[in-house]
């Protein structure tokens, strides 16, 4: 077995999480991350370094290498490349010992449908081996926790799309872990379930868990992440805060006119002097630009009737549509 | 409350104490038992069902075919190498039922483990390894393999076929016979990615093995170059075994037939590891 450093290999207790000391380890730390599959690479040499109780998103469109990323953090797929340590250790030769403080919410659920909910549970807890009676007493807090407590002698299967998520969701925190990686944790579910696990997930950023978030939704990284990093052809395009990410790739507000049908082409090089950056959308054009209702009585006083207007703040889907393009990625 | 200090503080939820929570034990489980428990807690719901199907099978079988079938072929030939017909094929159709069972574990439970139900990505993202998860499977397997040889042994007793406390022996035999076949059936498993193949390898190869691998009839009756074939079958050394064991007539030839079952769980085992690493590790 590797040796590792007393100062990783203690558990801070309650008192201490938020610590100096503790905190001085990143929970995740990535050099020349690289996955390869055959000649298609995945994941094409990126860095980061996740802190301890931060809350941190992987953005980007399908196909862009968040769910590789993901793997290799949750030690179930090898590096092609570059270095990784989770919790200070090397996820090669001590994956085990990683997954055993980790969480993982895979994209696909992974639970057992024929057994109860409170059967997945108390399952889970065995593979971590935790006593039977502190895992009854956990489940029961988590099963509050994931508003499930009414259906925990119910078959999972006929469940509905967002209980299953609270319940893998509660499933992966049964071992108490100190880092909850969660892949794409809302695809799929009405607004409604979303918005529950939103406040669940908040929740668990009060409480201090490190997350692990990966995503296609705008709404849910600037809910849920202190910091985020946009993927595109499996390399960061941008990362920061959402608000640095604003700031630094689109205005402060975006103004969208919507014209007669074959007016667009017509109107944008006249238009394009009023913003700072311009996008001619087959629908409408919209100017970036940091003053939108200047620039809209600009519009008017130039004499363009437009059949819509909106005015309103850059979002974070503003950032991404820029770094990712609009093109659809299949 | 900042975030990181939120845990345990007054006012948090309790319910994350980075680590509290799970208790260091003094002896850990090792992990391949960690995941073969799953499979038993699985089985906590159609234990019922599968303990009679395990008792029904062989006393139906020795009944109709042991002992009525048996008192024509008694009538006329005797029985069989000196011993009643019913007494000649319980231990085969033992060791035919092993093979069935070991086949049947390490196929669509296998596939679904994979790729249905996902059970083996639920536990590779728990502290289990590949290893351990193909590991604990088969330790299942082969659990489950030991109740079902332990009801059929009673049932020989009440059939009065068991002549020799060498019997006892044909609970490891049986086993053994089940994981020379759940072995590599679960390596094959693990690269396929339709069930369809598995009606093949039924109809291709377990039951003829089944039919012609001494069950029924000795090997003798075979012609020449069939009687060959038989011989490399892992069923015909599993039925030997059980056979031997039961009659009581154990001999030098029956470490051979250990042997050879042993290989196939051994090469099967090998190829699993791999089959296993390269289907669910990417």
């Amino acid at each position: 077995m590797t040796h590792v450093p007393d100062s990783e290999q203690t558990r801070p207790d309650a008192a201490s999480a938020g610590s100096a000391g503790a905190a001085d380890v990143p929970m995740v730390e990535a050099h020349g991350l690289v996955k390869r599959f055959g000649d298609f690479v995945a994941v094409d040499g990126v860095d980061f370094s996740i802190a301890r109780g931060e809350s941190f998103g992987f953005l980007g469109p399908n196909g862009a290498g968040k769910t590789s990323t993901m793997r290799m953090i949750s030690c179930i797929s090898p590096l092609s490349g570059g270095t990784l340590r989770v919790l200070g250790m090397d996820p090669a030769s001590e994956g085990s010992r990683i997954r055993a403080r980790m969480g993982l919410v895979p994209q696909e659920d992974s639970l057992d449908l024929e057994l109860t909910v409170l059967d997945n549970l108390m399952i889970y807890g065995r593979y971590f081996d935790m006593p039977k009676k502190v895992i009854r007493e956990r489940a029961d807090q988590l099963l509050e926790f994931a508003q499930l407590t009414e259906r925990a002698h119910d078959r999972v299967d006929p469940l509905s799309g967002g209980m299953k998520r609270r319940l893998t969701i509660a499933r992966a925190l049964i071992s108490d872990p100190d880092l909850l990686i969660l892949d794409e944790p809302t695809t799929g579910l009405d607004p409604q379930a979303r918005h529950l696990l939103w406040d669940r997930l908040y929740r668990l950023k009060q409480d201090g868990v490190t997350l692990v978030i990966t995503t296609h939704y705008m709404d849910e990284a600037e809910q849920l992440c202190d910091r985020l990093v946009v993927m595109d052809k499996g390399r960061f395009a941008a990362e920061g805060t959402p608000r640095q990410l604003i700031e630094a790739f689109s205005t402060k507000e975006v103004v969208e006119l919507r014209f007669a049908p074959g007016q667009h082409e017509e109107l944008a090089p006249s238009l394009a002097e009023l913003a700072e950056r311009q996008e001619v959308l087959p629908d409408r054009i919209l100017l970036y630009t940091d003053d939108g209702d200047a620039a809209l009585a600009e519009v008017a006083r130039m004499g363009h009737v437009a059949q819509s207007t909106l005015v309103r703040r850059s979002t974070l889907e503003d950032v991404f549509l820029r770094l990712t393009g609009r093109t659809l990625v299949d | 409350m900042t975030a990181a200090s939120g845990a345990g503080a007054p006012g948090g939820t309790a319910l994350f104490r980075h680590g509290e929570a799970v208790t260091a034990r003094r002896v850990a489980t090792p992990m391949w038992l960690r995941a073969a428990r799953y499979w038993g807690y699985q089985y906590k719901r159609t234990w019922r069902s599968s303990v009679v199907t395990s008792f029904l099978i062989p006393v139906l079988y020795l009944a109709a075919m042991g002992v009525a079938l048996g008192s024509l072929i008694d009538k006329h030939s005797h029985g069989v190498d000196g011993v009643t017909y019913v007494a000649f094929l319980a231990p085969g159709l033992l060791a035919g039922t092993c093979m069935q069972i070991g086949t049947n574990d390490a196929t669509y439970p296998v596939m679904g483990a994979i790729k249905w139900m996902r059970t083996y990505l639920a536990q590779l993202a728990a502290p289990l390894d590949v290893y351990d998860v193909l590991l604990g499977h088969l330790a299942w397997i082969a659990a489950r393999l030991a109740i079902v040889v332990s009801i059929y042994l009673a049932v020989m007793a009440a059939f009065g076929i068991v002549y020799s406390p060498w019997a006892l022996l044909a609970l490891p035999a049986g086993v053994l016979t089940g994981i020379a076949f759940a072995a590599p059936v679960a390596a094959f498993a693990a690269t396929q990615d339709k069930d369809s193949a598995f009606s093949t390898l039924y109809r291709f190869a377990i039951i003829p093995m089944f039919l012609f691998s001494g069950t029924f009839f000795p090997i003798s009756q075979l012609p020449e170059w069939l009687r060959v074939v038989a011989y490399v079958t892992p069923l015909y050394h599993g039925v030997s075994l059980c056979r031997d064991l039961t009659l009581g007539q154990v001999g030098w030839a029956d470490l051979g037939n250990v042997a050879y079952l042993c290989a196939c769980a051994a090469v099967g085992y090998a190829a699993g590891r791999r089959t296993f690493a390269r289907r669910l590790v990417v």
